[in-house]
């Protein structure tokens, strides 16, 4: 089970005008796994993340989920690759590190508005797994409350139920946390631990180093639009490989004073 | 006060004329409106600038005119249009003009966060316009259209010059039959006056309405 292929991304290439921001990205995911990506910014990793989603379509590559393959240097938009796209999309859920809620929608309609729309569930069976959700992400009690109303902690765990009412493959997360107060930091990433023990796959961009220590099968270290290492977490944070990863690891422990990486290390 | 009693059935079927020559105006307008909105933002080079033609055009020239063209003007083409859809057309397109920049303004106006969102789980366009974008823009462009509703409402009385028997129409054919013109001007003034009122209640409600979730 482990092992199934849930992403499986070749040769990703991405260019902003002259700007060459992916540069022939591999990227294999099994379902079940976490894999957290880290990185300078402006390194790639937003646009990692959604060229997988083909939010941003790669200028080449291919991308695979669970079988069903987009081969991106393919330019028109034909009927075929266009319901190759949405498929893929529906498999891959993304959270945004501004959350992108809907906010003419109650907290409860945000979560069904995939299901219904998308998915085509029945109503009443929409609403019962968008309850189910909100229960599992804690916010059962504001269902029928106006994004505006929530914290940035609360905003991101509705994304984060909303992502997961598509049932995807897997959830794509863009540093959740990082737009939020450190203390509503904690109440997101208790979520995220949940849903990693319950084996949902999941790639998340964040600088959380004690959380990606924990949760993280694999950390993947982006630099200048290519995946420079991909390690363990316990390799990547005490023996990295590169001294581009400890140089980054350095500045992060200096800017976050986390003091586990000397003790590790 | 013979006057009045002598004229308030044609005035009041005059009212009705101009509120059937607004609304179905409008309604429709907003329709094609949002279709020239959409022209506007499409990505295809020929339809955006159509859509531009087109506002250039219906808002560069008197409605005046433009009703004129399509009455008297027409059917020397062979093309005969009664009086009253006559009148509704060139409203209608008129009216479409305006409009499309109101709605264009919300659309754009919405965070393109919303498209990112809704477009990441895969929903299809017209699914986007429908449940997301269009309940956003429209609530940012209210206060605009609600103008414009209001504007329209008032052209209508443009329609008088072909022949319709609007309120401006009745309140002048019963003004020079009496010779009792400030009466009648005033009397077709209030009605107008009370539609747009209520118009204006209207939009304040709805703006409220649409609000309560940002509140
Ligand atoms: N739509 C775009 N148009 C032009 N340039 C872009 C666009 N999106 C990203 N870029 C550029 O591509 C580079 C990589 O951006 P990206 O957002 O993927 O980096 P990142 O690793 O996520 O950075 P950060 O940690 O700051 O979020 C940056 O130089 C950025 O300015
Ligand atoms: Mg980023």
């Amino acid at each position: 089970m482990m092992d199934r292929l849930t992403i499986d991304a070749h040769g990703l290439h991405k260019r902003f005008g002259d700007l060459q921001v992916l540069k022939s990205v591999d990227l294999t995911i099994r379902s079940g796994e976490v894999v957290v990506i880290m990185g300078p910014s402006g390194s790639g990793k937003t646009t990692l993340l959604r060229c997988l989603n083909l939010l941003e379509q790669p200028d080449a590559g291919t991308v695979t989920v669970r079988g069903r393959t987009v081969d991106c240097s393919v330019r028109g938009s034909g009927r075929g690759q266009a319901g190759l796209v949405r498929d893929i999309r529906i498999r891959t859920a993304m959270v945004f590190q501004h959350y992108n809620l809907f906010p003419h929608m109650t907290v409860l309609q945000n979560v069904v508005e995939g299901p219904l729309s998308v998915r085509r569930l029945p109503r009443p069976y929409a609403l019962e797994v968008g309850e189910r959700l909100l229960e599992r992400v804690g916010l059962i009690d504001k269902r029928d409350e106006y994004p505006a109303k929530l914290s940035g902690g609360q905003k991101q765990r509705v994304a984060i139920a909303r992502a997961l009412a598509m049932d995807p493959e897997v959830v794509l997360l863009d540093e959740p946390t990082s737009s939020l107060d450190p203390e509503l930091r904690a109440e997101v990433l208790q979520v995220l631990k949940d849903l990693a023990r319950r084996g949902m796959t999941m790639v998340i961009v964040t600088h959380e180093i004690a959380f990606a220590r924990e949760v993280a099968d694999r950390i993947l270290f982006m630099d200048n639009g290519y995946i420079l290492e991909e390690q363990a977490p316990q390799t990547f944070f005490s023996n990295p490989a590169s001294t581009r990863v400890r140089s980054f690891l350095r500045l992060m422990s200096g800017t976050e004073s986390q003091p586990e990486i000397e003790a590790t290390g | 006060m013979d006057f009045l009693a002598l004229q308030t059935p044609a005035l009041l079927q005059g009212l009705a004329v101009t509120l059937l020559l607004g609304l179905v105006s409008f309604v429709l307008g907003s329709g094609l409106g949002t279709l020239i909105a959409l022209a506007r933002i499409s990505t295809f080079l020929p339809l955006r600038l159509a859509a531009i033609a087109y506002v250039s055009v219906f808002r560069g020239t008197p409605l005046l005119i433009q009703i004129m063209l399509v009455y008297f003007g027409l059917p020397q083409l062979g093309v005969r249009i009664p009086p009253i859809p006559a009148a509704i057309l060139t409203f209608t397109l008129y009216s479409a003009a305006y409009l499309s920049e109101n709605f264009r303004g919300g659309i754009l106006a919405v965070d393109k966060g919303q498209w990112e969102a809704a477009n990441s789980m895969g929903m299809t366009y017209q699914r986007i316009l429908a449940r997301i974008i269009f309940p956003q823009a429209i609530r940012t462009a209210l206060p605009a259209i609600g103008n414009r509703f209001i504007a329209l409402m008032k052209d209508t009385s443009l329609a008088s010059v072909i022949t319709v028997v609007e309120l401006t129409r009745v309140a002048e054919s019963a003004g020079s039959s009496s010779f009792r013109y400030i009466e009648a001007f005033v009397i077709a003034a209030i009605g107008y006056w009370l539609i747009n009122t209520a118009l204006s209640l209207g939009q304040a409600a709805l703006e409220r309405r649409m609000g309560r979730a940002y509140a």
